[in-house]
């Protein structure tokens, strides 16, 4: 079999960079809606990606694929709901590390449940529009992959549209700016926080029932995603959705490329060493607001 | 002092009465003491896929025993307690088995990595150990593995078998793939170590997490290595990949060779349809409908397969076999000498042709393995099953 | 010292000293000797984590690099170089001791989260390491046959012994502790942890308080390594992973960060729940630990050592009104 020539090499890391970094960059969304309202990072966001990987190949074996992308979506909704009212809205005058592990602490329950319900096995569930994969330069692209990338296109343009255009998106990011000033003029602070765990347990629903039939999905996928969208949503700096996406997708991208360049066993490191020299360098990570991180209590 | 009547009589007698029981009770109320067997898996955690069917066969073996009455009339307790797949958790479950649940015997762990970290422990307690986990090291060298055992086949013999089958194809020059956790490295450790040996020529050397959610880098790099068969050595998902992201990449030319984690039919349903061709060196445990009449284990693995298969309505896994072998071999020894560490460790160290899932194992004071590379047959998938391979 | 804190100092070296002798006479809790080993070794690093984060008022989730760092070097050196194991914990302290600096002094510019991450990302580096490079650590398939210790010729064999060699230790660096927080570092750093700014302002060096401790911090987890590699006698990555770091943080946090006594008691419930007393649930204790983790920290969010000075709230209170 002859190597692929040096185009070919690239559009194949390139792509399955961008594939596995869009999932990064939900994640990171995902951990960033949260941080915006609350000031506190959710450590289980990987377990909504989890969860939505195995609710929807269940839901996909009884109803057909948009349904079931919808119930899972849902599911997962109600379950961020739930979670945000039953750990997170009776802590009144918590540290922001305390909160840290009470997160810490649902997501080994989330877990504990999925094994439960689904045992320790890897689910599977086929491609959405289950055609071959074609061939770019030699590389071969998976037809998932555009799926992965759309959704994932879809979700950022919707997000957008909804904190700049809608009132419940404008209240939202009036919390983040200054939570006490948004309490002055009327927003509801405690509902913005209960929509800011739905919406992120959403995201993270759409990026698991998006990614299993490419990677496949079992109850303890959700701490290495978690870790690598935390990184990507920090990379990004922090607060800054736009900044998610594009340090998600960078995360893949350069994950992929030493994979392919330098040595697939380290290419984990690589990405955590750029991260970490990114933090030295410039504190606030790539799109933050170095004014804004200074003041943040935590 | 003037109620010393009725009262005090009554209970004096009832006293008496009670003390008389206790001391003639023991020859009176003659239940058999049950035996006991302390268990420890990775039931949970990374290694869970070996963990969980070795528990599921471990209980479902000592129900079967014990409906049947036990050992000799004792009653077969199995304590049994997860690790997680952590060491620490490991050796302080094998000290509670020691200390406080005092068993003569212990059955388990699961991987390499966490019995090597309790070998100490057994040896100091003098209570034998009979692993489920397959590197060499547990059970060399021998003179320091007194009360070691282990009835999983060694990696070694699983890649003697692999080359063995290649060179006779005409393979000269393999790629390989690991997945960089325990089971993983002991497998890169043999085959890196035997290829030199058989004529084979390693020409590319991958690794991968076994969380990883795609293994397209690493196959990239091996297009083009000359490599004319592919060997991955992983179980979970990670294995499924592998055939998958092979297939997708079409890179069918090149043999794809798993290692014997990839036992259960299971795992070729996951991969749809993309592993025809895949080929594999089993137990035969996994293959009992290709097993001709006179091998002697078809009675004992066809028996273990439908009950485990009626009961969990799931195919058999690679793993869950090891511990059927452990614990029947230890329920023997129970059977034969009694709840004595010393002499069920005697025992275990001379049993020969002991007829069991992954072989028929053939102990001595040499060799607590008592297995060869004939454990295993090399397999082909076709048409979403085994064929032998030839 | 203050007379409280040598009431309990007191109390903890007599319940350490009478822990062995009720124990290993009631057989059904024998084996808890085995698991108050542990409990010391880990106690070695949460007592400097408990510092760094209760009165440094920093976080760090890559400690378990420190620890492994402590273990592979003592590890390493006696299997391939036979050398002297306590020899070895001083390189393996003096190594983590570079190491915590080189990594400290750029991290400690950053504020939570950011600080949070880049520790983390720091320990799943080095955890890296440990798997990948395989001629020096063994890879994923561990070092093993590493010796025991021994002191003056005299080996340290069994639980006993080294039970009351780490808990010796642990007392040591209590109190060393002890004194570093009513030192002037201690209200040094107290005012760094109340507000940086203002602490700057009146002239304390955060910066250089803020490594020194973090470095103090890495040291006590490379002890505690280094005792963990002889005790077990094999060590592998898996040990040294995420997880533990976050199972250290929890352990101070659930027994009370800004107390080293504290640091202990969450060291000794969580170690204890996790090991021990969750059996009776089988394969419901994963969901139980996260339960009651669940509880303790809303409840109790300044930990389980807040317990006691409400309880002698409360019975103050009760002899009051009784009066």
């Amino acid at each position: 079999m002859e190597k692929l020539s040096l185009g070919g090499q690239i559009v194949q890391y390139l792509f399955t960079g961008v594939t596995v970094g869009s999932i990064y960059g939900m994640v990171a969304l995902g951990f960033n809606i949260i941080y915006n309202v609350t000031e506190m990072i959710n450590f289980a966001q990987g377990e909504f990606v989890m969860l939505g990987g195995l609710i929807m190949v269940f839901s996909a074996r009884f109803l057909p694929l948009p349904v079931a992308f919808c119930v899972t979506v849902a599911a997962l909704t109600a379950i961020g709901a739930v979670m945000e009212r039953s750990t997170i809205n009776p802590l009144k005058n918590a540290t922001v590390l305390t909160l840290i592990i009470v997160t810490i602490a649902v997501s080994i329950l989330l877990k504990g449940i999925a094994m439960f319900i689904w045992g320790k096995d890897p689910y599977i569930m086929k491609p959405f529009s289950g055609a071959e994969p074609f061939q770019v330069f030699g590389a071969a692209i998976q037809t998932q992959a555009f799926w992965v990338l759309g959704i994932s296109g879809v979700i950022v343009l919707l997000l957008t549209l909804f904190f700049r255009k809608t009132r419940y998106g404008k209240a939202m990011l009036a919390c983040a700016d200054n939570p006490e000033a948004a309490r002055l003029v009327g927003i509801k602070v405690k509902l913005m926080v209960l929509l800011s765990f739905a919406l992120s347990a959403a995201i993270g629903a759409a990026a698991g029932a998006v990614i299993t039939p490419i990677s496949l999905m079992e109850y303890d996928r959700g701490a290495l995603l978690g870790l690598k969208g935390f990184g990507a949503a920090v990379l990004g700096g922090l607060g800054s959705f736009s900044g998610a996406v594009v340090a998600g997708l960078l995360l893949g991208v350069v994950e992929s490329l030493c994979a392919g360049f330098v040595s697939s066993g380290y290419k984990d490191a690589v990405a955590l060493l750029l991260l970490l020299l990114v933090l030295f360098v410039r504190p606030s990570g790539l799109f933050g607001n170095v004014e804004a991180s200074k003041i943040k209590k935590f | 002092m003037r109620r010393f009547g009725k009262g005090w009589r009554g209970a004096a007698t009832l006293t008496f009465c009670l003390v008389l029981v206790w001391i003639l009770g023991p020859t009176v109320v003659t239940a058999k003491e049950p035996y006991r067997v302390g268990a420890i898996f990775s039931v949970t955690g990374g290694a869970s896929i070996l963990g969980e069917p070795e528990k599921r066969t471990a209980e479902m073996l000592a129900e079967e025993i014990n409906k049947k009455g036990g050992i000799d009339g004792h009653k077969l307790e199995l304590v049994l307690y997860d690790d997680e797949t952590d060491e620490t958790k490991c050796r302080l479950a094998v000290t509670r088995l020691i200390k406080k649940d005092k068993v003569p015997v212990i059955i388990g762990p699961s991987t390499s990595g966490n019995t090597l970290a309790v070998i100490a422990v057994c040896d100091e307690a003098k209570v034998p150990l009979i692993s489920c986990a397959s590197s060499i090291k547990i059970v060399t060298p021998v003179s320091e593995r007194k009360w070691i055992f282990k009835v999983a086949p060694s990696d070694s013999h699983s890649v003697e078998r692999i080359y063995e089958f290649l060179v006779k194809k005409g393979i000269k020059k393999v790629a390989i793939m690991t997945v960089s956790d325990g089971y993983g490295s002991s497998g890169r450790e043999e085959l890196l170590r035997l290829a030199p040996q058989t004529g084979i020529e390693v020409v590319a050397d991958e690794r991968y997490g076994p969380k990883d959610t795609d293994l397209t880098a690493q196959l990239t790099r091996i297009r083009g290595t000359g490599a004319q068969a592919l060997i991955n050595w992983s179980v979970g998902p990670t294995q499924i990949l592998a055939v998958k992201n092979w297939k997708e990449l079409g890179m069918t030319a090149m043999t794809l060779v798993q290692s014997h984690g990839f036992a259960s039919k299971k795992n070729i349903e996951l991969a749809g349809g993309a592993a025809e061709g895949v080929i594999c060196p089993l137990g035969r445990v996994n293959i009992p409908d290709l097993l001709p009449a006179t091998d002697p284990q078809k009675g004992v693995i066809m028996a273990y397969n439908e009950a485990y298969q009626g009961r969990f309505k799931e195919p058999l896994s690679a793993f869950g076999g090891h511990a059927w072998d452990a614990l029947k071999l230890a329920v023997e020894a129970l059977g034969a000498v009694g709840p004595d560490p010393a002499k069920i460790r005697d025992y275990l160290e001379n049993r020969k042709n002991f007829v069991g899932q992954g072989g028929v194992f053939n102990f001595s004071p040499a060799d607590h393995c008592g297995l060869t590379k004939d454990a295993f047959e090399m397999v082909v998938v076709k048409n979403g099953t085994w064929a032998l391979a030839q | 010292m203050s007379r409280g804190n040598l009431i309990t100092l007191s109390a903890t070296v007599l319940l350490i000293i009478i822990f062995p002798v009720l124990v290993t006479r009631v057989e059904a809790i024998s084996h808890y000797l085995d698991v108050m080993v542990f409990v010391g070794i880990f106690s070695m690093i949460t007592m400097g984590l408990s510092l760094l984060m209760g009165y440094a008022g920093q976080i760090s989730l890559g400690h378990a690099a420190f620890f492994g760092l402590g273990a592979y070097t003592s590890g390493i050196l006696c299997v391939k170089l036979a050398v002297s194991p306590w020899l070895a914990m001083v390189a393996g302290a003096l190594l983590t001791a570079v190491v915590a600096y080189a990594v400290g002094v750029p991290s400690l510019k950053l504020k939570g989260h950011y600080l949070a991450m880049a520790t983390l990302g720091f320990g799943v580096i080095v955890n890296i390491v440990f798997n990948e490079e395989v001629e020096l650590t063994g890879g994923p398939s561990g070092l093993s046959n590493i010796p025991g210790l021994k002191i003056f010729g005299l080996p340290i064999r069994g639980e006993l012994l080294f039970y009351f060699l780490v808990w010796s230790m642990v007392i040591l660096v209590l109190i060393f502790c002890l004194n570093v927080i009513h030192s002037r570092v201690g209200r040094a750093l107290r005012s760094i942890h109340d507000s940086e700014v203002a602490a700057d302002a009146m002239g304390v060096e955060t910066a250089r308080y803020k490594v020194m401790i973090f470095v103090l911090s890495a040291v006590l987890a490379s002890l505690g390594g280094s005792l963990y590699a002889h005790y077990v006698g094999f060590l592998s990555p898996s040990s040294f992973n995420l997880l533990f770091s976050i199972r250290l943080v929890m352990m101070v946090v659930v027994g009370g960060m800004h107390s080293l006594w504290g640091a202990l008691l969450g060291t000794w419930l969580l170690t204890f729940l996790g090991n021990e007393w969750l059996h009776v649930f089988k394969d419901f204790d994963i969901l139980v630990y996260g339960a009651i983790l669940l509880f303790v920290v809303m409840a109790l969010p300044e930990g389980l050592v807040s317990v006691v000075p409400r309880l002698s709230h409360m019975w103050k209170r009760g002899r009051e009104s009784e009066g």
